[in-house]
């Protein structure tokens, strides 16, 4: 049995009466990369956003069931969203960098932690940049506006922003929806480089994508999981037949 | 055919309704311009400027104590009205229950829409013996206009404000939300860093309509010509100076009244120069697209 990080057992969501999600049981693997695939409005992003607690803004949001974080509850009184949202960080579909310089939007999250200290800040600017492969492009105008960089950019910087604070898990719903073909395969690359040390969720519409850069995978449907296990097993040979219609694209 | 006469039609029509409000306030600032420039001259502009006494029974036109009666309310409202609708704006537009919103948002742009007689009644009746008792003097003061400008342009720099936050795309919240900042720390270094332009456009309006005040003001700042000793004694804004004589004035008196117009546009003018130039500023110095 592979090393288990994050455990959801019995987890259904509502907004208001609608009811999203329905008895959910998802193993997330540690340091690796797992999928999320199924047609639109099927649940994905409110899963996602359960496992960061996201959907807590939303004030007709409920959940039930269990979402274990190395064991421990993250729905529990006694855990600090803050502390969560810290080792669970999240890239979103469109880039959302903010209104800052290039090296604020990285140091933000180490700000708002606490972290004043100017070297070490520009030490980990910089670790960053270079972990999200966007260094070499940025590290002459780290003092331009973040809003000036193409869209690839800007997602890898939100990428970099999301792993300066040193997350544990990184969810990211469709982060290259918005993305030309080779600021794909840029962020596709980076996914394969950070399995390493970060457990990765990824929600993809893209089949190829899917099998390119994830071991495990999970089909939603109406929200339901209908398979998940390895991603070549699901591609390959998969055991129930709306999962062959789907990942064929016999529809969706 | 008949189409591109409609389209020549609807674009001749806006253009004229354009070029006929310009040419309206054109008019208006030319005649006050017309009608002041004599006193200014006859004065002289810095005698006039600069004069400390105002005493039309000798021909003596100095107007600068009402330069620093309506600057001095204006800035003293200001700093009463901003960080209180600061405040008020985030409240509502991040704390608020929906409901609470819905219910508040309204009556406060309607406070905006009061005519400025019931504020200066209410400062007359209230709010001066209320400064007279716990302040002394006669509580008629530039400190009573101030509070009274304070509730007036309150709630135009609020509902301003509060749009200017709302106005700030979710993504960044989230942003913010998903890198563990508190809620507070994302109002205060993503949320109100992007609406500050939106925010100080409502200053300036807020500004605006402080020393263009007259009614209220008159009712309660007491009125005398003289820079006040301190903000507890009674000053003239700029505004009441034209209002409290214009119905007896003559001769050159009576331009006196309209070169104190034209030193109030004048003032205004300044004001909104230098504070589109700051917020402009800005925006140049952090960086194309900052905010
Ligand atoms: N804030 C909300 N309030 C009410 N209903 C919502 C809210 N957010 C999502 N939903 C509903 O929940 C369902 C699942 O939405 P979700 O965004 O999770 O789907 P998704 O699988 O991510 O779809 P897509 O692939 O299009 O992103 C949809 O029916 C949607 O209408
Ligand atoms: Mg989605």
């Amino acid at each position: 049995m592979e090393n288990i990080i994050i455990e959801v057992k019995e987890l259904n969501t509502y907004f208001d009466e609608s009811h999203i999600l329905k008895d959910v049981y998802l193993d997330i693997p540690r340091n690796a990369v797992t999928s999320l695939i199924g047609p639109s409005g099927c649940g994905k992003s409110t899963f996602l956003r359960t496992l960061n607690r996201m959907n807590d803004v939303i004030p007709t949001f409920k959940k039930e069931g269990t979402i274990l974080l190395d064991g421990k509850e993250i729905y529990d009184p006694d855990v600090d969203v803050v502390d969560l949202r810290k080792r669970v960080g999240m890239v979103f579909q469109k880039p959302n960098p903010f209104p800052k310089s290039i090296f604020e939007n990285v140091a933000y999250g180490l700000r708002v932690h606490g972290n004043n200290d100017k070297k070490d800040l520009e030490r980990r600017v910089e670790a960053s940049l270079k972990e999200a492969a966007l260094w070499d492009e940025v590290k002459d105008k780290l003092d331009d506006s973040a809003m000036g960089l193409s869209g690839g950019q800007q997602q890898r910087l939100c990428i970099a922003r999301t792993i300066a604070v040193e997350p544990e898990v990184i969810l990211m719903d469709e982060p290259c929806s918005a993305l030309d073909p080779i600021s794909t395969t840029k962020i596709e690359d980076l996914i394969h480089k950070l399995k390493n040390e970060f457990t990765i969720i990824i929600v993809t519409h893209n089949m190829q994508q899917a099998t390119r850069v994830s071991k495990y995978t999970a089909f939603f449907l109406h929200g339901e999981i209908v398979e998940k296990g390895l991603t070549d097993k699901i591609f390959i040979e998969p055991e129930d037949k709306r999962t062959e219609d789907y990942i064929t694209g016999r529809f969706g | 055919m008949a189409r591109n006469w409609e389209e020549f039609l609807v674009e001749k029509v806006l253009l004229l309704a354009a070029i006929s409000s310009i040419i309206i306030i054109l008019l208006i600032i030319g005649f006050v311009i017309q009608q002041g420039l004599p006193a200014m001259e006859q004065v002289g502009p810095l005698n006039f400027i600069f004069g400390m006494d105002w005493s039309p029974s000798y021909d003596i036109y100095g107007v600068f104590p009402m330069i620093v009666g309506s600057l001095g309310m204006m800035a003293l409202a200001l700093i009463f009205a901003v960080p209180l609708s600061i405040f008020g704006a985030i409240f509502l537009a991040e704390v608020a229950p929906k409901t609470m919103r819905r219910i508040l948002k309204p009556t406060i742009q309607t406070l905006a829409g009061i005519p400025s007689v019931i504020y200066g009644f209410f400062g007359l009746i209230v709010l001066v013996p209320f400064m007279r008792i716990h302040f002394g003097g006669s509580g008629f003061s530039m400190l009573t206009a101030s509070i009274i400008l304070t509730v007036m342009v309150l709630p135009t720099i609020l509902s301003i404000s509060e749009d200017a936050l709302r106005s700030i795309p979710l993504e960044y919240k989230e942003a913010s939300l998903a890198l563990g900042a508190t809620h507070w720390q994302t109002i205060k270094n993503v949320i109100f860093p992007a609406a500050l332009p939106g925010i100080v456009t409502g200053i300036i309006l807020g500004m605006g309509r402080a020393i263009g005040e007259t009614m209220a003001v008159i009712m309660v700042a007491g009125n005398t010509p003289i820079i006040p000793g301190s903000i507890l004694e009674p000053a003239r804004a700029l505004t009441s100076n034209i209002a409290l004589e214009m119905g007896y004035a003559l001769g050159l008196h009576y331009n006196a009244l309209f070169a104190t117009g034209i030193v109030l546009l004048m003032m205004i003018i300044v004001l909104l120069v230098v504070t589109n130039y700051i917020n402009y500023k800005r925006k140049v110095t952090v960086g194309g697209g900052y905010l």
